[in-house]
């Protein structure tokens, strides 16, 4: 995977504390065998109607069209583990989120997916909100190398554990070619421990 | 310096340390189901990979089968698309697949314990955050993302940080009408929706050692509503018991030997805790949640209560919860009319929930103008409730009886809210929308509050509705 070190882009600013994956991603829209419609589907419960004409939304705003970046607040994508919020929100084009915290396995999700999700300190991230309200149209760069989030006349520091930051930076946020190889010892991991199921000695 | 249980079962299953510091962690039971796995199998496919260990990989639906009828093809062909794929999958691979016509279906974490697949000592993941279900048993049990169920198929492994542990002791006694779904509801109400990040979660306490392993399974089911992907009990002789004789746990010898394995794990009374908290059992009340989230709630005798009585900082949200719940600050809780009362889900659809219910239940009648639905969380949960007349005990009270699934849980099956309609619940969760309809609402409640609630026509206290002592 190529290495993330650096995103630049306009920003979305979504208010809301908690917002939970339910609300990234309404349950109806998980119908699906693949990932690839999920773009149209974020916050839809929040953007249309039950007749589905477009509510008064940052993501409905033609002044936040084509923004990269999305602001939130404290503890978002909280509730359920399945993807498809963090894949809905990579697919409608962003590329990093900005907020206060984030759920443990929304975060998770969002990095092996490649989705950065960033914290900056509350005082800044009250900055970010207003700067982004006001003047729409700032760019603001990521920097994961330097670790700090350039907006208007600042230099805000981000956070991420250190760990997630060199996988970001090295491009190996999925771990799947890792995991391969230590097979050998996986099998010798699987014929000692027991399971369920497992032929011969446990199981029905 | 002693262990807890989860050191020392994360200690026996780390294959190695990965480079960015995280553990490569070797899963003994992988579940899955159909709305979180087609997209791992094609990532798999994608990638030209295999499942390496598929005789630990078991599969159940649940999420959108409907429960009112079971004829294929279902109405709604999307969800007849999910099955289909799901089939197939299992299929290719070599997966058991506990499908409709088996005998075995349920709710992923109601058929994993039921069937002995949930073991004291195993690491245990689903693509579904009510995993830490299984930790009841001193299983290590969590939720994960699609692409990680695709590097469990892969690689029967995860890379993953360790949690620190926060022990919570339930001490003392409960009092009467209050269950297990009250406990955990009052400690996430204690500790907050986010005070378990980054931990797992110990129960321990008099109270949690006298629970059944189903009361287990209630509260560390919910526990991912407090933050915490990770909930477990030490495995003991209730835990034991449970597990004798069922299809998946060794016998004879065996059984012997895995006892004695189990009987280590336990945290060791000297194990150091990063937190502690203890809760009084008679400090705690039945509970429902007047809000949005699961840790918006209150005793059932209690009030709505007022923004103005929280900190500056959560003011706009309770203000925004309430607006959304359409409930006015001071009003009595029992004075919240409900139009849908709900009993199942993974927290509260299992056998003993029914039969606790059921015994309250008999000669009473579901309000005029309350839509009640009882839907059991597996197979056999549903078999040994007709034939203990359980079912019928709810029939005859007016509840429509259904088959397993996760039905109005998360709605993604016909079973939904509509419009603005109030729902009593037995789920885990009450988020905006959770259940079907935008502006649909939930209230989570113990399946007793929600019974006595369909019996009164509003949110009711069971103690009263029921004439239980204390
Ligand atoms: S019953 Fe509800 S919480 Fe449990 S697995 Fe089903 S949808 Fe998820």
């Amino acid at each position: 995977m190529p290495p993330i070190k650096k995103i630049q882009g306009r920003a979305v600013p979504i208010k809301g504390r908690d917002i939970d994956t339910d609300r990234i991603v309404p349950a109806r829209f998980l119908k699906t065998v693949t990932f690839e419609k999920l773009g149209e589907a974020l916050f839809y419960d929040e953007r249309f109607d039950e007749a589905g004409n477009p509510k008064d939304h940052p993501l409905n705003d033609p002044r936040f069209a084509g923004a990269s970046l999305m602001l939130v607040e404290a503890g978002f994508g909280s509730g359920s583990s399945r993807e498809h919020a963090p894949q809905a929100i990579k697919r409608a084009g962003f590329k990093a989120l900005v907020g206060e915290s984030f759920a443990e396995i929304f975060f998770n999700n969002a990095t092996q997916i490649g989705l950065v999700a960033v914290t900056v300190a509350p005082e800044d991230l009250g900055y970010l909100f207003a700067l982004v309200e006001q003047n729409p149209e700032t760019e603001l760069v990521l920097d994961l190398e330097k670790m700090e989030l350039l907006a208007g006349d600042r230099a805000i520091p981000v956070f991420l554990p250190e760990a997630v930051r060199e996988a970001f930076l090295t491009g190996r946020y999925d771990p799947l070619d890792l995991l391969l190889e230590a097979m050998d010892q996986v099998r010798a991991l699987d014929a000692r421990r027991a399971g369920p199921g497992k032929r011969g000695k446990y199981g029905e | 310096m002693g262990k807890t249980l989860y050191e020392k079962v994360f200690d026996a299953h780390a294959v190695r340390t990965l480079p960015d510091g995280r553990s490569q962690l070797f899963i003994d039971l992988h579940l899955i189901h159909e709305v979180t796995s087609p997209q791992a199998f094609a990532m798999l496919k994608e990638r030209g990979l295999n499942v390496a260990f598929p005789h630990r990989t078991f599969a159940t639906v649940d999420h959108i089968v409907p429960t009112d009828r079971r004829e294929e093809p279902f109405p709604d062909p999307l969800a007849q698309e999910m099955l289909d794929a799901l089939r197939q999958n299992v299929k290719e691979h070599g997966i058991t697949f506990f499908d409709l016509k088996s005998g075995r279906q349920g709710i992923v974490h109601v058929i994993g314990p039921e069937l002995g697949l949930t073991q004291p000592g195993f690491t245990i993941v689903c693509g579904d955050s009510h995993t830490s279900t299984h930790g009841a048993f001193g299983a290590v049990a969590f939720g994960i993302g699609t692409t990680q169920v695709r590097d469990v198929l892969a690689t029967q492994t995860l890379a993953v940080e360790k949690l620190k542990v926060r022990r919570i002791d339930v001490n003392g006694r409960l009092l009467p009408g209050v269950t297990a779904k009250d406990v955990i509801l009052h400690i996430i109400r204690t500790l907050g929706v986010k005070g378990g990040i980054g931990y797992a979660y110990e129960y321990g306490g008099e109270v949690i050692e006298r629970m059944s392993m189903e009361e287990r399974m209630t509260v560390a089911n919910m526990s991912i509503e407090g933050g915490a992907r990770v909930g477990y009990m030490n495995p003991d002789e209730t835990t034991f018991a449970y597990l004798k004789g069922r299809p998946y746990v060794p016998e004879g010898e065996d059984w012997e030997r895995a006892v004695a394995e189990w009987k280590a794990l336990a945290s060791d009374p000297d194990a150091k805790y990063d937190d502690r908290v203890e809760i009084q059992g008679e400090a705690i009340a039945p509970t429902v949640t007047w809000g949005v989230h699961p840790g918006q709630s209150a005793p059932v005798d209690g009030r709505v209560p007022d923004p103005a009585d929280f900190p500056e900082s959560e003011r706009a949200q309770v203000e925004d919860a309430l607006r959304y719940m359409k409930l006015k600050p001071g009003m009595p809780l029992k004075d919240v009319k409900v139009d849908v009362a709900f009993i199942g889900s993974c927290t509260n659809g299992r056998l003993s929930d029914l039969r606790e219910v059921a015994k309250y239940l008999a000669g009473k009648k579901v309000a005029k103008g309350v839509r009640a639905l009882a839907v059991p969380g597996s197979q056999l949960v549903a078999e040994a409730a007709e034939k203990e007349g359980i079912a019928d005990v709810f029939r005859q009270a007016g509840f429509e009886w259904r088959a397993p699934g996760c039905s109005m849980c998360l709605a993604m099956n016909p079973d939904r809210l509509v419009g603005d309609e109030l729902a009593i619940s037995s789920s885990n969760r009450n988020y905006k929308g959770r259940q079907g309809s935008p502006t649909g609402r939930t209230v989570l409640a113990s399946p007793l509050t929600v019974a006595a609630s369909a019996v009164a026509g509003h949110i009711a206290d069971p103690r009263e509705v029921f004439g239980m002592g204390g």
